[in-house]
């Protein structure tokens, strides 16, 4: 089923061993990465953060946003409101992302946050969803990916 | 900086003005700041016009005269109003003009601001997905260092409210209507932890600075006020700055503390000896945060401060006695420089019902801008 979603870039995201991973760049002058990847050559080498990090910091998203450049639902009726944050991974990188939850009594910085992959619904004239990347509480791994697959199913 | 003082301000009120075009107002804030400056406009040797929505700021020539002077438009950002500042000032220090002028004004259409990612070299999937808004950063920011250091939600709204009752003793604020901690409080989150009360939002208006050789300044006025130091910063590698689709860890100050610690070098003070200040506050987490940031107060002491109405007009460092970019918005353009405007008029003793009460001799402006600039000027009487 999900291989009907097709990722909203290239090269953000990959699944290894079942798990989702975040695809990023190390400059090898001085080790630091950074994401989404830049293109590999003699100064950076593409890898893989680790598929569990820590949340640095989070916010949400109450009203819709300036669409474009937004992409999703943005008719009052139907907007979700949803969170970002920033998960820290031990690679040493924050990156900002989605969260799959937005209730500030689930989101405790300092807490580990997992990498999954979501469907994101494109609007428009012909809506379709898309996957995207996004954080989730540690241990709701297996609940974000079971409605995923069900929202892949509809 | 030694030479530089300010003879004149003008400020257009900020609000909303229908059909007024951003030029008129800017006009009309050059006038005043002209009067106030008791100089003729053919007196002006050079200019720097600052704007987000006016592409070519520099067309307010149009409005005021044409005798060929040469005026450069500029743009930093919301910190915009301190580059035009800078510029005039430098011109002056450098020997280029004896009198010159910085404005700024601006007309944003209503609502956040919007935007095409890619003009930040940033890729589409990240404005698409609902990353790319500027206020996920102030909501990021003050979330962590209420957690880091132990700053409450009642803190947020005091200086809301704080700034909305300055507003209220200001004429040419846009919102002058006080309000109290618990509506500010209640009120529906915009972007957790910040309510709809606890933010600025886009304007429309106009000010402007006449500046002048500090040795000449007593031909004109009586009452300058002396620019001692006007800097800008950008970013450095792991600075906390907004619109990063990643950022790496073990982080470094923000633009603000390294512009804040040129700006004293320069002109020879302290936090300690600052009288009255204007932060930017683009949120009610902003200020508390840009207290510390500018060497105001260490961290979390701002929960313990704030509650003793410390910023308050009548309190140790009154912060954003006019009401801030909270009680006034935010025409970028302008913004900066109503800042410079207020800390001139409360040098002067001349602020009216909003008239700080002790000693007020040394002033300070500091502004934050996209994508990660820092912005400080220090004025003395």
């Amino acid at each position: 089923m999900e291989a009907t979603r097709t990722p909203i870039a290239e090269g953000l995201f990959t699944r290894a061993d079942g798990e989702a991973r975040l695809i990023a760049s190390r400059r090898l002058s001085d080790g630091s990465v950074s994401f989404p990847a830049v293109p590999e050559g003699d100064h950076v080498e593409t890898i893989l953060l680790s598929s569990i990090g820590t949340l640095f910091t989070w916010t949400t998203q109450q009203f819709p946003p300036p669409s474009p450049p937004y992409a999703g639902v943005v008719d009052k009726a139907s907007f979700e409101p949803y969170a970002v944050g920033y998960v820290e991974f031990p690679e040493g990188v924050l990156v900002e992302g989605r969260l799959t939850v937005r209730d500030p009594e689930q989101l405790l910085i300092g807490q580990e946050m997992t990498v999954v992959i979501v469907p994101f619904t494109i609007a428009g004239e012909s809506p379709h969803e898309v996957e995207t990347f996004a954080f989730a509480p540690a241990g709701t791994r297996g609940e974000v990916e079971a409605n995923a697959a069900e929202a892949g199913a509809r | 900086m030694k030479n530089v003082s300010i003879i004149g301000v003008g400020l257009h009120p900020f609000g909303r003005f229908g059909d007024k075009q951003a030029l008129e107002m800017g006009r009309d804030a050059i006038n005043l700041a002209l009067a106030d400056a008791g100089v003729s406009w053919d007196q002006v040797q050079r200019g720097f016009a600052g704007s987000h929505e006016v592409s070519n700021p520099d067309a307010i020539v149009g409005k005021m005269g044409l005798t060929g002077i040469p005026f450069f438009g500029v743009f930093n950002g919301c910190a915009t109003g301190n580059t035009s500042l800078t510029m005039a000032a430098n011109a002056i220090e450098n020997g280029e003009a004896d009198i010159a002028i910085a404005v700024g004004f601006d007309k944003h259409p209503r609502g956040a601001f919007g935007g095409d990612p890619s003009v930040l070299g940033l890729p589409a999937w990240y404005g698409e997905t609902g990353l790319f808004l500027t206020t996920h950063f102030f909501g990021m920011k003050i979330n962590r260092y209420m957690n880091q250091y132990g700053i409450t939600q009642r803190t947020l709204a005091r200086v809301a409210a704080k700034n909305f009752g300055n507003g209220a003793r200001n004429e040419k604020a846009w919102r002058r209507t006080a309000m109290d901690e618990d509506a500010i409080l209640d009120a529906p989150y915009l972007n957790y932890p910040l309510t709809q009360y606890m933010y600025c939002a886009p304007n429309e208006g106009a000010a402007a600075v006449v500046l002048c050789r500090r040795d000449q300044a007593s031909k004109y006025t009586d009452r300058a006020v002396h620019l001692l130091a006007s800097e800008l910063r950008t970013r450095r590698f792991g600075a906390f700055e907004m619109q990063s689709p990643s950022l790496p860890a073990n982080g470094v100050p923000s633009p603000t503390v390294d512009a804040s610690r040129a700006a004293f070098a320069v002109a020879g003070v302290g936090p300690e000896d600052v009288h009255v200040a204007q932060l930017q506050d683009t949120d009610a987490g902003s200020e508390i945060i840009h207290l510390a940031e500018n060497g105001f107060c260490a961290d979390g002491d701002q929960e313990k401060l704030i509650a003793e109405g410390w910023t308050n007009i009548d309190g140790g460092l009154p912060v954003n006695t006019d009401g801030g970019l909270m009680a006034n918005g935010e025409p970028i353009g302008a913004s900066g420089l109503r800042q410079v405007h207020e800390i001139v008029v409360q040098l002067r003793g001349e602020a009216g019902e909003r008239q700080i009460a002790g000693p007020h001799q040394v002033g300070y402006t500091h502004l934050y801008g996209s994508p990660g600039t820092g912005a400080v000027a220090i004025m003395s009487r």
